[in-house]
């Protein structure tokens, strides 16, 4: 939650950058807690292996030195703030007032062996159209950021 | 063990911040991670009722969730990259090619 502040507060954009790393390998930690070992390894994988490297591998393409200079918008930044702190306390009163979300944590290790096992047969046989789909979409994700970043044929 | 609240009361500070980041700052790079930010916070909330209601699918959609991230980055430095060549400016008021 720091590092996620320091994210947003932060002027210069690598510290941002490092920041927002620091928050996935915390958010990791927590899908660790929440019993699922195999997402904290993707989220490690995907978020800390390949999307902070582009990230840091564009700011090192551009030169952010001379964009950094503005840190907040500079004017009529307060219709947005009171948006936010409404949203966030509409939220927070929803989730503490309710008794929905009170339900204790179930058995500890009560399935350990095979989830993965079972995570990939329902991934395979019941959702096979969107893993397909998804599959699809990053495919012609790779080939639109390759066509859009380069240079233009003279 | 911690009850279910404790996670979703994360998932929505994290939620808040990345609207923050989004909303407020003025540089495009710090935009683009503040979404990252946001679809982190979707994702916890995702794999804690997951846990909580012992169901797989909340898992297969955070999977789900973070390819389309993925893809969502790539276009969007992609886009970003031709930007700035284009136009040399990393604020987003700047960026008015596409006003009428």
């Amino acid at each position: 939650m720091v590092a996620a502040l320091v994210l947003v507060l932060a002027r210069n954009p690598v510290h941002s950058a490092l920041a927002l790393m620091a928050c996935f390998v915390q958010i990791s930690a927590i899908f660790v807690l929440l019993e699922a070992p195999l997402l904290a390894v993707i989220q490690i994988f995907v978020y800390v292996g390949a999307i902070m490297v582009l990230f840091l591998f564009v700011i090192m393409m551009l030169d952010v030195r001379k964009a950094t200079l503005e840190r907040f918008l500079p004017h009529s930044n307060l219709p947005a703030f009171a948006l936010l702190a409404l949203l966030g306390v509409e939220m927070l009163v929803l989730v503490l007032s309710s008794d929905r979300f009170s339900l204790p944590a179930p058995e500890a290790g009560a399935r350990t062996g095979g989830e993965i096992r079972e995570l990939s047969t329902t991934l395979f046989s019941d959702y096979l159209l969107p893993f397909e789909v998804v599959s699809v979409i990053l495919l012609v994700a790779l080939v639109g950021a390759i066509v859009l970043a380069r240079k233009e044929p003279d | 063990m911690v009850p279910l609240w404790w996670y979703i009361a994360l998932g929505v500070v994290l939620f808040v911040i990345g609207a923050a980041g989004v909303l407020l700052r003025r540089n495009i790079l710090i935009v683009l991670m503040s979404l990252e930010l946001l679809l982190n916070s979707v994702n916890i909330n995702f794999i804690a009722f997951a846990h909580y209601y012992d169901d797989f699918r909340g898992r297969i959609f955070a999977i789900f969730v973070i390819a389309i991230t993925a893809a969502e980055v790539a276009v969007a430095l992609g886009i970003l990259v031709a930007l700035v060549r284009n136009k040399a400016t990393l604020k987003v008021d700047e960026v008015t090619i596409m006003k009428g």
